[in-house]
């Protein structure tokens, strides 16, 4: 984010924000530095990643999805993915694999300015998203390095069954955890990985209470826009270390200060308009234009009270943490439970459940090209969820990180309409 | 008067509604849409304010009494033609000086300037000759936009010019069109009590004959309705160029709320309302108080929109209006799956070198934009008892055909379906209802700065 | 091909067309009546195991999308504009009334769409039975094995409470091998294909299969066998064309008329992935197992005889190289990639397929469909020039 616009920075201004700036350079920095410290690099997927074992065999982990999301939100993407597309690959599918892939093809310059180094092994955890394995399989080809498959299956029918936790486990004993450590050239120690899952936990509820207070009117957090943010360290490289749970704590902190006060969310133009509108949101944002996209929300008073995209590197809110008392059992269930691990009619119950508890006035889809698993039924998902809250719902479509598919004034219109619709009705039942 | 004024500023079309404080629609305006939206805005709202002073010149008309009063009213035509006439020809002088200064500054023409100059002095000359033919009453004229009038005047100028060893046509028509897009920007003051006393004594230059009475009782009649106020209070705007509107924020209403309100107000039992322009095409629903619960619109792509079928006409050398009632001509209807404006072109030329006739692709065509519109309603949640159809192709009457088939097919035989003349107007009357709300409330009384000029 | 009176073939390849094209499932719905309480299970393209629900008494009905005749009017109001189409046409079938017969429907790990749209069946039909069906990336039998043994079980004790038969292992066996009998009659089809193409079209080759998705297995021998003996009675010269293998057609299928197009451009389909379901294992399912159960067997068959396609992960191996083989053993000149539009597995997988290609020479070609798309004439153009040019420069 180093390069955009000053007054685009005023929502990392707390002190919490520029230890996460802080954090993500120092990570980068080793990142830049590992070849030389002989330092093995792991790329892995925000879903399911299992950055507890990688850390724990002291090596360190990069994530392509964020690297790619980041090339969004610096407007690298379009050409990243241009280049993608004259090297053969497809306009209609998934741009975060090809901005990944044309950043590969320029140089793998990171978020920082500093090249990223080549990866040691590729994990793939496969956890609600198939694109993932064709992903790693593109970067297999390039890379010539060893890849190891970790196969989540689908809670298809709303729940994690002793079978499908089994199955996880038994690849993580006789699978990962060998393949890492061939890779660490040690084994894995069991009581560091405890230590470790105890600081995931740590921080997993320090983010809940952090969560949960969108509760409150009006809401101290805008839970999407803001939300991005407040994943930023739990959804990468950082879970289990001292400085999550630094972050997680000071976060926490002044997010309940902020509620104390009677504050609002901190929005791209400072303090945020008075509450006028309280929504879930449903998809991931548009790295490209993500700031256009959060103040059509923000000047209009707009706050997000809860969101799923912020549940896709684990739902805690659920209740799950990760236990040192049962370390592969729980990175199991953690795998199985990400967000878009669940079945469509779970996925409505969880969006009903947040519109119900934070007390929602609508709810809001962006359905993104790139990413079917979360595309593919949302506009089902609508009608129902019009159906059991009574709340309306809008939509509005764009991409991830594909410049070409987010229309500003097509998106605009839709908000705007759903806005006013949200104060005629409100208007009708007034009267 | 107190009145409110919606505008609608469409991809196309800039449309405006005027309404007195009852409610009651007094003027509608509509003008091309143009890069200066505050123009397009000024001259709709011009239109709609020149609709408003002759629907009191009627009102008038119709108190008359006494001799003359009858033929008074007969002539009321021949007025409003005679009016239309002098703004046209007010917008023509404004285009010859636009164009001499134009070829004046220009490097390019310099070497044909001596040449140029004349020959459009003399096209102009002729548009003006010919012009009072096209508004007499009954004429048939292509369009009301003075860019379109213009324009086919000129390009038929400049081809017997060119015919006749002048200089070439492109180099004419040329400056035409660079002059057309600035005269296009700019407004031009428009004293309608003056242009209505101009356009009377125009009148009466024709029919030297007419009794004095009868010259008299129009006199009166025009006289009465310059005199009455037409104070515009609140302005409220909409339309696909919202984000541009000449407006302050708080008078910006979203094109979806007043679509579905302007729909309601015209055909009260409307619950969904289908909206098919150029651009888009959206599907709302409304509840018994015309307040939007539920709306879908298309994503980019302009598949089965107004834009498509202006395609097909591109290919097939038609006019748009001519689709329709071809395609009612078909006896087989051919199936067309892709709705797609990209390969429009290509899959007609493939299927007409098959073999297939003409009015039955159109037809296939017809169907295939209209189940995708069906799809587009159920989105929003179905089709809804009663269902009003708005927007351009509303006015196709093929169109309104399938749209009943599939309609009946999908949701039975017992839906009402709704089109309305009007209904290009819909989201302008939208507006100007949600202008009424903030008058009687007395909030966000606002003019915007192009009104405050007006005259 | 010749005039259907005269064609020795004709008869069946009529029969099995009709079956193919028929949105309204008659001979289902007849077979329903047939055989009261007994269930019929759709499943989605790529693979199921159909000897398995054959075992508990089901009629297992592969249901490709809806073709290119079937107007969609609801199907499409589900879907945005960027997603494939056969998920709209299967909606529009399952909406429409057309799948009234069908109890169930199973929904086998192709990718994110398909996924989901087992999801929208449990919210839209909460009647019917819906089933996801995860096929195991992990290819050992002690891992993936067991797990994907465990979920056969649950479905089939999901089916048996729903109404079909117990789970048995000896009708189990039967029905293994009524489906390594079919196996061996598409093997004997294809061998005709390889060697003499000119004596049946890959159009009527693809028609022969896809029927087979509608029948029993048994019934589907019968019918290939036929076909293998009467287009051997064809009076048919070769043509010059020249051999290509066909790729990415595994799930949304490609219209007929588009396969008679790329034959007509000059192409003799030696092999594709169209009707991959059917020819998923490669060889024969184990008719015997040392465990004694035969859902091991199933197991067994798809991790280590499954054949190498976009939605399946390649592990060790290179991806392309099942490709290569494909053309080494059917000695094709060429490959053509027809990968339905929006289908992230195929298009995801062509850059590495194409690249396996490019390294071992052999020309290839690309372009994308959809099920119901109307028109190919750039389809026949490029194919034709394609044909051409490997023709002219041989397959350098």
């Amino acid at each position: 984010m180093s390069q955009t616009k000053p007054s685009e920075n005023k929502a990392a201004k707390d002190a919490s924000q520029d230890r996460q700036k802080r954090m993500i350079a120092g990570h980068f920095d080793k990142l830049s530095r590992a070849k030389e410290e002989g330092k093995k690099v792991v790329y892995t997927f925000v879903p399911g990643n299992l950055v507890e074992l990688i850390t724990s065999l002291g090596m360190l982990p990069v994530l392509p999805e964020i690297n790619a999301l980041q090339s969004g939100m610096r407007k690298l993407s379009g050409g990243f993915i241009n280049e993608a597309e004259r090297g053969g690959h497809s306009e209609d599918v998934c741009a975060y694999v090809k901005c990944d892939i044309g950043m590969m093809k320029k140089g793998n310059i990171g978020p920082t300015g500093l090249p990223l180094p080549e990866p040691d092994l590729l994990l793939l955890s496969y956890t609600g998203c198939f694109t993932f394995m064709k992903w790693f399989e593109l970067l297999k080809q390039h890379y010539k390095c060893p890849v190891v498959m970790l196969h989540v299956p689908y809670q298809s029918n709303g729940e994690i069954t002793e079978e499908m936790r089994a199955y996880v486990v038994r690849q993580l004993v006789d699978t990962v955890i060998p393949a890492l450590e061939a890779v660490a050239g040690k084994k894995l120690d069991p009581t560091v990985l405890a230590d470790t899952l105890a600081r995931s936990r740590e921080a997993e509820h320090d983010l809940v209470k952090v969560w949960e207070s969108a509760k409150h009117r009006p809401s101290p957090i805008d839970g999407y826009f803001g939300g991005v943010y407040y994943v930023g360290p739990i959804f990468s490289a950082f879970r289990g270390g001292e400085d999550a749970v630094a972050y997680y704590r000071e976060l926490r902190s002044e997010v309940e200060a902020r509620m104390a006060s009677g504050e609002g969310p901190v929005t791209p133009d400072g303090p945020s308009a008075k509450e006028r509108y309280r929504l879930v949101v449903e998809g991931p944002p548009s790295w490209t234009h993500f700031f256009d996209f959060w103040r059509m929300f923000a000047r209009e008073g707009a706050t997000v009270v809860a969101s799923t995209y912020t549940r896709v590197g684990g739902l805690y809110d659920g209740g799950f943490r990760h236990d040192p008392e049962r370390p592969l059992e729980s990175l199991a269930d953690y795998c199985l439970g990400c967000y878009t691990n669940l079945s469509l009619p779970k996925r409505v119950e969880l969006l009903e459940r947040y519109v119900r508890e934070y007390d929602a006035d609508g709810f809001m889809i962006n359905s993104v090209k790139s990413c079917n698993s979360f595309s593919v039924g949302q506009l089902l998902m609508l009608r129902q969820l019009e159906e059991r809250t009574g709340v309306a719902g809008g939509f509005v479509e764009s991409d991830l990180v594909d410049p070409r598919y987010f229309g500003k004034a097509n998106i605009e219109n839709r908000v705007q309409s759903f806005l006013q619709m949200l104060d005629a009705r409100r208007q009708r039942s007034a009267s | 008067m107190r009145c409110v004024v919606g505008i609608d500023l469409g991809s196309t079309t800039t449309k405006a509604v005027m309404l007195d404080e009852e409610g009651v629609v007094v003027g509608r305006g509509i003008t091309n849409s143009r890069s200066n939206y505050e123009v397009a805005c000024a001259v709709a709202r011009d239109e709609a304010h020149t609709a408003a002073r002759f629907a009191f010149v009627e009102r008038a008309a119709q108190a008359l009494d006494g001799p003359g009063a009858e033929l008074a009213r007969q002539k009321l035509d021949e007025l409003h033609g005679a009016f239309r006439l002098e703004l046209f020809l007010a917008e023509l002088e404004a285009l010859r000086v636009t164009m001499h200064a134009s070829l004046s500054r220009s490097f390019v023409h310099r070497e044909r300037r001596a040449e140029l100059a004349p020959a459009i002095g003399a096209i102009v000359d002729g548009i003006r000759e010919r012009a009072p033919a096209d508004f007499l009453p009954g004429a048939a004229r292509k369009s009301d936009f003075f860019r379109d009038l213009a324009g086919a005047a000129f390009v038929a100028g400049a081809e017997a010019r060119a015919r006749e060893g002048g200089p070439p046509f492109e180099q004419l028509v040329g400056v035409f069109d660079r002059a057309i897009l600035d005269v296009e920007t700019r407004r031009l003051s428009r004293d309608i009590p003056d242009l209505l006393r101009r356009a009377s004594a125009r009148v009466w230059q024709r029919d030297e004959g007419a009794g004095l009475p009868l010259r008299r009782a129009l006199d009166r009649v025009v006289e009465s309705a310059s005199a009455e106020t037409l104070e515009e209070i609140v302005f409220v705007g909409t339309g696909y160029g919202r984000q541009t509107l000449p407006f302050p924020k708080e008078a910006v209403r979203s094109e979806i709320l007043c679509h579905g309100r302007g729909a309601h107000r015209v055909c009260p039992g409307t619950r969904t309302v289908l909206d098919i322009g150029g651009q888009d095409t959206k599907a709302i629903q409304v509840d018994a108080g015309g307040v939007v619960t539920s709306f879908q619109m298309n994503d980019r792509c302009a598949a089965g929109c107004g834009r498509y079928l202006g395609y097909i006409a591109d290919e097939l050398s038609l006019g748009l209006h001519e689709l329709g009632p071809l395609a009612l001509q078909s006896t087989r209807t051919v199936k067309v799956c892709s709705t797609c404006t990209v390969f429009a072109s290509a899959e007609l030329r493939e299927r007409l070198a098959l073999g297939q006739k003409r009015e039955d692709i159109l037809a296939g065509l017809h169907r295939a934009i209209m189940v995708r519109a069906m799809s587009l309603l159920a989105r929003s949640g179905g089709v809804f008892d009663e269902f009003t159809f708005t927007g351009g192709v509303c006015n196709n009457p093929m169109a309104v055909k399938v749209l009943r088939e599939l309609v009946a097919e999908n949701y039975g035989a017992g839906v009402t379906i709704n089109t309305d003349p009007n209904s290009i107007y819909m989201g302008a009357l939208g507006a100007a209802l949600f202008a009424l709300d903030d008058l009687r409330a007395g909030v966000n009384l606002v003019t915007p700065a192009f009104a405050r000029e007006a005259s | 091909m010749s005039h259907p009176h005269d064609d020795p073939a004709g008869a069946v390849l009529a029969r099995a067309r009709a079956l193919c094209e028929d949105m309204t499932f008659a001979e289902v719905r007849a077979w329903k009546g047939a055989n009261p309480g007994r269930l019929v299970i759709g499943h989605m393209p790529i693979y199921s195991p159909r000897p398995l629900l054959e075992a508990l008494g089901c009629l297992p009905i592969a249901i490709h999308g809806g073709g290119d005749q079937l107007e969609i009017i609801r199907g499409d109001s589900y879907f945005q504009s960027y997603i494939c189409h056969i998920p709209r046409s299967t909606i529009e079938l399952a909406v429409s009334g057309r799948l009234d017969a069908f109890d169930g429907m199973l929904f086998p790990s192709i990718c994110d769409v398909i996924r989901n749209l087992g999801g929208m069946w449990q919210m839209l039909f909460p009647e019917k039975y819906s089933a996801y069906l995860d096929l195991p990336q992990n290819f050992d039998m002690a891992v993936g094995g067991r797990f994907y043994a465990q979920e056969l079980r649950r479905i089939a004790g999901e089916l048996t409470a729903r109404g079909a038969s117990a789970l048995d292992q000896a009708r189990l066996r039967d029905a293994i091998r009524d489906e390594n009998a079919r196996r061996a009659a598409l093997r004997a089809l294809d061998e005709v294909r390889v060697e003499t193409p000119w004596l049946i079209r890959a159009s009527e080759a693809y028609v022969a299969a896809r029927a087979g998705g509608l029948m029993l297995a048994r019934e589907h021998t019968a019918l290939l066998q036929e076909l293998v003996a009467r287009v051997k009675e064809r009076d048919a010269q070769p043509y010059d064309n020249v051999r290509v293998v066909v790729t990415g057609s595994f799930c949304e299928q490609p219209p007929l008329d588009l396969i008679v197009a790329l034959e007509k451009a000059g192409c003799d389909i030696v092999d594709d992935d169209f009707m991959l379901g059917l020819r998923m294992i490669e060889g024969d399912i184990d008719e015997e197992r040392p465990s004694g159960d035969l859902l091991d067997a199933l197991a067994a068959a798809y991790l280590e005889r499954g054949a190498a396609t976009a939605s399946r992960y390649i592990g060790a191996g290179e991806n392309g190289a099942a490709l290569l083989q494909k053309v080494k053993d059917c000695r094709a000149d060429g490959v053509v990639f027809a990968a339905a539009s929006f289908c992230d597995p195929a298009l995801l997988d062509q850059p590495m397929l194409e690249a396996a290609l490019g390294a071992a020479g052999v020309p290839f070609t690309s372009f994308k469909f959809a099920e119901n798309t109307g028109q190919f004439q750039v389809i026949r153009e490029q194919a034709g020039a394609f044909s051409d040019s490997v023709k002219l420069w041989g397959a350098a």
